[in-house]
């Protein structure tokens, strides 16, 4: 009788059990690894189509406006960016923070609900690795949402024949203050992601803590100035509240940005700079420390 | 590497802040399939975490693969393969993504890991479907993508946590001969947990047995299941003599010819095995005695046996769980001798 496989001229052969002789790359590798997969989930990719949807379209609007704007310069021939690169991330800051909501959980809380946790802690890589690769991942994807605009700003500046070196500088503010969002944002970001297994409450917590804060800070402000600007400087401590008012704040007052003028957040004098800044980090090693105590008993 | 011994614990203790979870527990055990067995909470679960290094012990040492399980725990952890008793599988993945990421947490080079996922879902018997998301599969196919992603790397230990939780008679069967596969022709030692005795005396060259955090028992699966064969007899009543006591004459009958006989419950006589002779023997006479013959089964002392005495000198409510799980284990033991030896 002939079947099926000897009409194609092909045999299935059973090989039997073959163990494997190759190297064991060992920790950092796996560590690495879950990195890079980390980092590809933020973005959908290794993941279903549905799934890419969400974090490329707020990549988009992040950048969307930065060629509106450059093309804008071009045309009507301007002699300067109409906004500073770090004012371009305070002004759109909504988009990297939705970024944050969305894709934290489905670094964290996917693994926790799916019980896919244990199966890497019985492997080389230790808590510690895990919660590290899931921050650097976090922290990267964060990192690109926020400095392609920026780069794309820089690109248009260079082609508009803008001053290279004043863009240059400011591109590096800009930049710093990319890294001190994606850090905090990250931190806290990734903490609440790991206290639930629920995706949905995740989103809703990180994206109610960020627009919350955001909104008593600004409250607090605006209540204690008054109309007197001598007692702005005071009452700017109240951008300690929110993460997005704390990075913006201490970023322009840190480079001295922007005319000194009322639209921006400044934080008050070069101490409560320093205190800003100690602020920001505290919260980074903080939440960092708080999310590895979660894992300590999975 | 030519480690025979595999896992070695010395007066190894577990004390969270309120119950004791292992209690001094010194065992040794050898390369080949071993079975932990223990009712639930006995310390099995706690036992595997302490092995794979994850959790510290409070007391005693332990190596594994002669690794120590306080300072190596990384080393350990990737030469053996863990399968979770729970669920750990993200439905929006399919199993060769989910093996192969596994695998590369493993330290395997990416191409390796794909070689050796595709290699390793073919031997534990997944093969179109293994392309598909995993929320859509059984859970015998669920249950062979967990045993898989612990091969996957090649380890030389592997721990199941109740490998056949959920399945049916015919799954567990299945994945009884995948586990004695892993050893015999994978050349893997397996662990295996499970609070079904029946299944283990199937699959295991050895078993442990721990109750309580202590060790009860740790001894090879034969020697549990003792080396004396016995025959489980029963017939009808006489046909026409109603006072005739089928039972007891059968008993007087069969002694007479030189075997021994005893009662097992109202109307089983369990039969030692002297020989292929016996089984003639018992036909022969219960023909002469023009009674009917309604079963005739070979049995060997169980597992169980082992905990009945125990069970009854503790009314705990663990062990009356423990009861009913051995009489589960004993019919569908009996369910084959039965239907190879009537005749």
């Amino acid at each position: 009788m002939t079947t099926r496989s000897d009409a194609h001229g092909g045999v299935i052969h059973d090989i039997g059990y073959r163990p494997y002789t190759g190297p064991r790359l060992g920790r950092r590798y796996a560590t690495r690894s879950l990195y890079v997969q980390s980092l590809r989930a933020a973005f959908g990719l290794g993941r279903s189509g549905r799934s890419k949807v969400l974090p490329f379209l707020l990549l988009g609007g992040m950048a969307a406006p930065s060629l509106a704007m450059l093309a804008i310069a071009l045309f009507t021939q301007q002699k300067s960016m109409p906004m500073d690169y770090a004012d371009y991330l305070a002004s759109f800051s909504v988009l990297p923070q939705i970024f944050l909501a969305a894709q934290a959980p489905v670094l964290m809380s996917r693994d926790l609900r799916h019980h896919v946790v244990p199966l890497y802690f019985s492997r080389p890589a230790t808590r510690g690795d895990y919660v590290a690769a899931k921050f650097a991942a976090m922290f990267s994807a964060l990192l690109i949402v926020l400095a392609l605009p920026l780069l794309l700003l820089f690109t248009g500046a260079l082609l508009a024949e803008f001053p290279v070196g004043d863009n240059l500088v400011h591109l590096l503010y800009g930049l710093v203050a990319a890294v001190l969002y994606a850090l905090l944002y990250s931190s806290i970001g990734l903490l609440i992601a790991a206290l639930t297994p629920r995706r949905g409450f995740g989103v809703a917590a990180i994206m109610g803590l960020l627009m919350i804060t955001r909104a008593l800070a600004m409250i607090t402000f605006a209540l204690n100035r008054g109309y007197d600007p001598l007692r702005e400087s005071d009452s700017s401590w109240a951008f300690l509240i929110s993460p997005s008012t704390l990075v913006e704040a201490l970023v322009n007052r840190l480079f001295s940005l922007g005319d000194g003028g009322s639209a921006l957040l400044y934080a008050p004098g070069t101490g409560g700079a320093l205190v800003f800044l100690v602020v920001l980090l505290a919260l980074t090693a903080g939440g960092h420390a708080l999310t590895l105590r979660r894992y300590r008993n999975v | 590497m030519t480690v025979s011994t595999v896992i070695k614990t010395d007066g190894l203790t577990k004390r969270f802040s309120r119950v004791t979870a292992l209690d001094r527990l010194t065992v040794e055990v050898e390369s080949g399939v071993v079975g932990l067995v223990g009712a639930n909470g006995a310390g099995k679960s706690t036992l595997i975490k302490i092995l794979l290094g994850l959790s510290p012990a409070t007391e005693g040492t332990g190596q594994v693969l002669g690794l120590d399980i306080a300072t190596q725990g990384p080393a350990i952890r990737e030469r053996v393969g863990y399968m979770p008793e729970h669920d750990c599988l993200p439905p929006d993945v399919s199993a060769t993504e989910f093996v192969v990421h596994m695998a590369r947490m493993s330290g395997l080079p990416a191409s390796a890991a794909r070689e050796r996922t595709a290699d390793t879902l073919r031997h534990v018997g997944l093969y179109e479907e293994r392309y598909r998301p995993m929320g859509g599969y059984s859970t015998g196919m669920k249950q062979r993508v967990k045993l898989a992603q612990a091969l996957v790397h090649d380890p030389q230990l592997v721990l199941l946590d109740e490998p056949t939780n959920g399945l049916d008679p015919v799954g567990r069967d299945e994945m009884l001969g995948l586990i004695r596969r892993v050893h015999a022709d994978f050349g893997i030692s397996v662990l295996v947990t499970t609070h079904l005795l029946g299944e283990l005396e199937r699959t295991c060259d050895h078993l442990v047995v721990i109750d309580g955090g202590k060790l009860l028992r740790s001894s090879s699966t034969a020697s549990f299941t003792g080396t004396t064969q016995l025959l489980a007899v029963e017939v009808t009543d006489h046909p026409v003599d109603r006072s005739f006591d089928a039972d007891a004459v059968l008993t007087e009958r069969l002694t007479a010819a030189g075997l021994t006989v005893r009662a097992d419950g109202s109307r089983i006589l369990l039969v030692e095995i002297a020989g292929e002779e016996t089984y003639d023997t018992v036909r022969d006479t219960v023909d002469d005695l023009g009674l009917g013959l309604v079963r005739l089964e070979q049995r060997r002392h169980r597992v169980a046996e082992i905990f009945s005495t125990r069970a009854d000198e503790d009314a705990e409510d663990a062990d009356h769980e423990h009861d009913h799980e051995h009489g589960h284990g004993h019919d569908a033991h009996r369910a084959v001798p039965a239907g190879g030896e009537q005749a």
